[in-house]
């Protein structure tokens, strides 16, 4: 388990971009205090989806609108037609760690791991 | 209405056509939809097209709009193209001489590129995968490519040129790029964006004519300035396709003109995306919209209507338009409704970076936004846009 940030660095209902890692995770912090992390480049194309739109348990590209489903990664809608990559995500006493999943990214065409 | 529709036509194969498929099924829809499209390929993404398809970053794979997985049990008429329809029937004729009835239609026919007259090789219009293979084959580093038209196809078909170490010239008919769409200071802070990369842009003076005689050599201004080419693209926009309905009595002289869900003035025929243009309640007239997310969206609007029926005098409104456009590495973004005469702000950057967040203002509310490069700050300002156009309410 990676120890990735405090509790209080993600505003609720926001994103917040993790380069420590790479390919770089975004943690999501959702209005009931539910946090969640996925790989943070959107497969369709290289947009940072901790800039994308936060409802409910979905987080919206900011670029062309599609929605993954942060608890499975799945996508909803084209452009983006691949899952994003989940990682699990442990909050203890306000810090927020994650397990990095072990399989290989959805990175969208052109876009690399260590990029 | 509901029950009774079991077989759903849907002419066009791409992106709304594709929508209202997956909305068909989504809704639990379980009759036939068939699905006419005339080109030969299933649905595919057009945006990329002019940007990484066009500097050869991606694969035509890449551009399928069709998950992996993805089953919608839909029955595929490709290569064949709707000629007519009778509206009282709901049955199409299709071009190999075929006529198929079902209980609703819903037309997706999207546009086609707007060609210059002329018989020379060299010159290219951009619409379909294979216009950009025919493109992409004649784009050779150090050649020279001129682009007419400053839209946005056109920037982007040149700031791809130029990555690929194209020698690039844009010229423009108006006297102010993107003017339409955007308004005169933020179109000219965008088309700005050319001369940073090198690319001069020529604007206010129309195309007199193409020069060469058998592969294309030039352009000549209507001013008598004439330069030289070796690759031409016309990027002078879109008609919506819609030829194919003239008898119909269906009116379509601005696109397929359709209310605020989708349905025309017959019966069980309805029209989305690039070739519809509907009635935007905001505004106050119909207005045909020509952006992808539209195109991908409101189709669940069309099909929540056809499949449940709807109140033609419940209040409505629509998402605020959306596009995007990718120029130079800079990623545009723009939203809302622009009437022109908007007060506009910047809240993040100014005209002078490529990296700035405007907003316009109307009657003290906020109905658009552009983005450039501002990917977080935009989808904040894009949701909370007012579609209070009137100042209607206080
Ligand atoms: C090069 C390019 C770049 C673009 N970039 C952007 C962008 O960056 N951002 C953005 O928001 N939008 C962009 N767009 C616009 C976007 O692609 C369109 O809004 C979208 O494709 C509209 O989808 P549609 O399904 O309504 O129409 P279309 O995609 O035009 O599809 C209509 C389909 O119907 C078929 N058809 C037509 N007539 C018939 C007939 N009689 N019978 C059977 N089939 C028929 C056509 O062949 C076509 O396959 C771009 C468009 C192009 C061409
Ligand atoms: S980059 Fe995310 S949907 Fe296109």
């Amino acid at each position: 388990m990676l120890h990735i940030c405090s509790v209080e660095d993600v505003p609720q209902g926001e994103g917040l971009r993790i380069t420590q890692v790479s390919p770089p995770i975004a943690v999501f912090r959702t209005d009931d205090d539910a946090f969640f992390a996925v790989d943070d480049t959107c497969t369709h194309q290289d947009a940072s989806l901790a800039d994308g739109w936060l409802e409910d348990c979905w987080v919206e590209c900011p670029l062309h609108a599609s929605k993954f489903d942060l608890r499975t990664g799945q996508v909803d809608e084209p452009p983006a037609k691949r899952p994003v990559r989940t990682h699990e995500v442990v909050v203890t006493d306000g810090e927020v760690w994650v397990t990095l999943s072990t399989e290989a990214p959805n990175l969208p065409p052109g876009v690399e791991v260590g990029a | 209405m509901g029950a009774r529709i079991r077989t759903v036509i849907i002419i066009g194969a791409s992106l709304a056509g594709h929508s209202s498929a997956r909305a068909l099924r989504r809704s639990g829809f379980d009759g036939d939809i068939v699905v006419v499209g005339d080109e030969l390929k299933r649905p595919y993404d057009r945006p990329p097209l002019s940007k990484d398809f066009l500097a050869g970053r991606t694969t035509e794979a890449d551009l399928a709009l069709e998950g992996d997985e993805e089953d919608l049990r839909v029955e595929w008429v490709l290569g064949t193209r709707a000629v007519a329809l009778d509206p009282g029937t709901t049955t199409v004729t299709l071009s190999d001489g075929r006529w198929i009835t079902g209980d609703a239609v819903i037309v997706a026919t999207g546009s086609s590129a707007r060609r210059l007259p002329t018989s020379l090789s060299g010159v290219h219009t951009l619409r379909t995968i294979d216009d950009a293979v025919a493109l992409r084959d004649d784009m050779k580093p150090g050649a020279r490519l001129c682009v007419i038209g400053a839209g946005f196809v056109g920037a982007e078909i040149a700031s791809t040129a130029r990555g690929l170490g194209m020698d690039v010239t844009v010229v423009e008919a108006a006297d102010t790029p993107l003017a339409g769409p955007l308004g005169a200071l933020l179109g000219n802070a965008v088309a700005g964006l050319h001369a940073r990369h090198g690319v001069p842009l020529h604007c206010g003076t129309p195309v007199e004519r193409l020069l060469g005689t058998e592969r294309v050599t030039g352009v000549e201004l209507a001013d008598g300035r004439q330069l030289p080419a070796d690759v031409v693209v016309a990027g002078i926009g879109a008609v919506p396709a819609v030829g194919w309905l003239a008898d119909t009595g269906l009116d379509v002289t601005r696109g397929l003109l359709c209310n605020q869900v989708g349905a025309t003035a017959a019966a069980n025929v309805f029209g989305v995306g690039d070739c519809s243009a509907w009635f935007d309640p905001a505004r106050g007239h119909h207005h045909r919209v020509e952006h992808w997310t539209d195109s991908r969206d409101r189709p669940r609007i069309t099909v929540d209507a056809l499949l449940n029926g709807y109140d033609p005098a419940a209040p409505a409104t629509l998402g605020a338009p959306y596009f995007w456009s990718d120029q130079y590495g800079v990623r545009l973004q723009f939203a809302g409704r622009r009437v022109g005469d908007e007060t506009v702000t910047f809240e993040a950057g100014s005209v002078d970076d490529a990296d700035l967040l405007a907003v316009y203002w109307r009657h003290g509310k906020p109905v658009a936004v552009l983005g450039m490069d501002q990917p977080k700050q935009f989808g904040r300002w894009r949701r909370g846009l007012s579609h209070d156009l009137h100042g209607a309410a206080a």
